[in-house]
């Protein structure tokens, strides 16, 4: 019998167009994934190279750490309000967007635009802009405001990440939004509004459940990428002041590359990474409850 | 089935040959004095162009005397990142032959990271290994045996803008200059002309190590001499940021946190900034360059330093030795001068450090770097530096508030960094 049937052929192809994927999983996640465990068993000195087996002592560091509530309650905080204003704001924007009038081309380009800008360069405009005698007080002060010092107050600092990361990445939901309100049929529209259906009302009832696919979507990416903010809190605050900026995986950055604790690091990392999955999970568990095709 | 399992396997297969060829291609790093085609490479933070230069010009002259070194390469990396860059290319098994280091040599010194120098440059014939200062050589050493050449032993100085200080009206006598007149003329300096007082360079409310330029005059340290207790809530230190505060918000004699104020664009009066820092210096207003002003303690005199070792990691550490030995002897260490204050008594002095310097003349140099020198102390350095600095600016964030509770403060200053010092 012939060894290459069709079926074992169409096998091969399959896996082999797969295989880059698999290599890309393989050599970027899955390895890194099982090192960082490794690394999180180990004590290891970096200038040396060598490593001690600790077992779970950095996990049980984790509970004696006297920083990682304040980082935990910065996380939540920073995630929580990126999640949040960036959704609302880009579907308010895309909403705005969804007609036709004079310059909405122009609209959109405009708040899609800070998406396409180098993340740090974005970060060290606004870090001029938010200084004690810097552009934004400067306006604030034409019109008679006193603005307040805006990244060296706890408060304000964290409120100034939080604007300056959805200014720069509320362009990407906004287009999503778009492109789930342009495929919503007008008839639904037309039906409604001859029933007596009020503008809120049609919102409510017709537009946001059949978007409501995209909203699961993009706030699955939002709060990935929330809980990925790395460059923003690097450049902008570095973590301060206190610790009232610090989110997790800038304060994984600190412990494996500043404080060369590779080994508690990577038990950070590894606690950031349980965290995605669960809220990924989770978030993937309750579409059937709120997003209308999957009932 | 079988093709799954069969393509799992040749995968498996695929990155075991992999890993062996990498860890093959590392092994056969590790050479003896007799082998050929060495590349050193050594990492330095300097992008300067005429840096540059002098190290490659070095760099070929002794590639001329060694055939078996087929290059050196000077690996540029930015300040900013470069410990955190060393480190990583030393975990990651690419270190640099040779490296230039600040704050982070407690570490590589503790850990024997580092080759020591000694024995090969005593044996260096024409080195002079006597002509070190003592003062420079003692932060790169343990147990007398030098880890790193000190090339760089820049004291910090009170840079002044006379035109600032003109315009407001101000003058000042340096010989008997102390820092409550460096802060009333600050003061003055912004109160009439809205431009800021007194900077001290680099600080930013964020490298809180630069305050040594104050504290030290206060009588003040970070922690013991024997680097294992913190000091940060002793009287002299209190006093000392009582001073700086007040400064910051009762006075305005120095910047608040979060303004911006560059003294080389015109901006202060008066920063406190590394010598080196003269090249900064663009002509477009006349300045006045002294020893720090006196605090409460007296004279004082403060160091900033780096040195360059070689890594016991690199594969060819004898050649990188060797290498060391040629770029740090008295000829080479006398070009190097022109952009670093050397470490050999020979050279400090002011007429030979002005020969190759357009910025400052031989008797500022004398007062401001060769009569400093010998009686300076250095910033603070201790072993896990990155992880002091940042514990010890989340803890003194507090301090920069204008109802600050100072002595609160600077007591869970040392709370947060004990613990480290006492490792």
């Amino acid at each position: 019998m012939r060894y290459w049937t069709t079926r074992r052929r169409d096998v091969l192809t399959g896996y082999l167009f797969i295989a880059p994927q698999l290599a890309g999983v393989l050599l970027f996640v899955l390895i890194p994934v099982g090192l960082a465990i490794w690394y999180s068993l180990n004590k290891w000195n970096v200038f040396t190279g060598k490593q001690v087996f600790v077992g779970a002592d950095h996990y049980a560091a984790l509970a004696s750490d006297p920083q990682l509530p304040s980082v935990l309650l910065a996380t939540v905080v920073f995630s929580g309000g990126v999640v949040v204003l960036n959704i609302t704001l880009g579907l308010l924007i895309a909403v705005l967007l969804n007609r036709q009038f004079r310059g909405a081309t122009f609209f959109r380009t405009l708040f899609f635009s800070p998406v396409v800008v180098s993340v740090v360069a974005w970060t060290l405009v606004w870090g001029f802009l938010l200084q004690d005698n810097g552009g934004i007080n400067g306006l604030l002060h034409a019109i008679g405001v006193d603005g307040p010092n805006w990244l060296q107050h706890g408060d304000t600092a964290m409120l100034s990440v939080i604007v300056s990361q959805v200014v720069r990445s509320v362009g990407v939901n906004m287009v999503l939004f778009l492109a789930a309100l342009q495929g919503v049929p007008s008839e639904l529209y037309e039906a409604a509004r001859i029933d007596g259906a009020r503008s809120r009302s049609i919102f409510a009832r017709i537009t946001l459940p059949l978007i409501s696919p995209t909203v699961l979507l993009t706030a699955i990416i939002t709060v990935v990428g929330a809980l990925q903010s790395f460059a923003q809190i690097a450049v902008l605050t570095g973590g301060g002041p206190e610790l009232s900026t610090t989110v997790l995986v800038y304060y994984v950055f600190q412990q494996a590359f500043e404080f060369n604790n590779i080994g508690y690091g990577s038990t950070l990392a590894l606690m950031l990474l349980s965290f995605v999955m669960v809220l990924t999970l989770l978030q993937w568990q309750l579409r059937r409850k709120w997003v209308f095709h999957e009932q | 089935m079988i093709t799954a399992r069969k393509l799992l396997g040749a995968l498996a297969l695929t990155t075991a040959a992999t890993l062996t060829a990498a860890c093959g291609a590392s092994s056969t790093g590790a050479e003896g004095s007799k082998a050929t085609d060495v590349k050193l490479r050594m990492t330095v933070w300097t992008s300067n162009e005429d840096q540059l230069k002098l190290f490659n010009a070095i760099g070929d002259a002794y590639r001329a005397d060694h055939p078996e070194v087929s290059s050196i390469t000077f690996e540029s990396l930015p300040f900013a990142d470069y410990n955190t860059t060393l480190t990583t290319q030393i975990a990651g098994g690419n270190a640099p032959d040779l490296a230039w280091m600040g704050d982070l040599s407690k570490d590589l010194i503790a850990s024997d990271a580092l080759v020591g120098l000694t024995d090969k440059l005593k044996a260096t014939s024409g080195w002079q290994y006597d002509d070190l200062v003592d003062s420079a050589t003692k932060e790169f050493s343990r147990d007398g045996k030098l880890y790193a050449y000190p090339f760089s032993n820049s004291p910090f100085a009170l840079y002044v803008n006379t035109d600032l200080l003109a315009k407001a009206g101000q003058k000042i006598d340096p010989k008997t200059l102390t820092w409550d007149q460096v802060a009333a003329a600050g003061a003055a300096v912004h109160a009439k002309t809205g431009k800021a007082g007194f900077v001290i360079r680099d600080f930013d409310y964020k490298s809180w190590n630069t305050l040594a330029t104050v504290w030290t005059g206060f009588g003040g340290s970070a922690w013991s001499l024997d680097g294992k207790t913190c000091t940060f809530d002793s009287p002299e230190m209190q006093r000392a940021f009582t001073f700086l505060h007040d400064a910051a918000f009762k006075t305005s004699a120095m910047p608040g946190p979060g303004t911006k104020a560059d003294f080389f664009a015109g901006d202060a009066a008066f920063t406190v900034a590394q010598v080196s820092r003269a090249s900064l210096l663009t002509g477009s207003f006349k300045f006045g360059l002294y020893p720090l002003p006196a605090g409460p303690s007296g004279k004082y005199a403060v160091l900033g330093q780096a040195g360059v070792g070689v890594l016991a990691a690199s594969k060819h550490p004898d050649q990188a030795t060797d290498f060391l030995a040629y770029l740090t002897n008295p000829a080479n260490a006398a070009k190097l001068a022109q952009f670093f204050p050397p470490p050999r008594k020979s050279l400090l002095t002011g007429a030979k450090l002005a020969e190759n310097n357009k910025k400052l003349s031989a008797a500022q140099l004398q007062e401001v770097v060769v009569d400093q020198l010998p009686n300076a102390v250095t910033l603070p350095n201790h072993a896990s530096p990155a992880e002091i600095a940042q514990k010890g600016k989340t803890a003194l964030d507090a301090l920069w508030k204008a109802d600050a509770d100072i002595p609160a403060v600077l007591k869970s200053v040392c709370t947060a960094i004990d613990p480290i010092l006492a490792k």
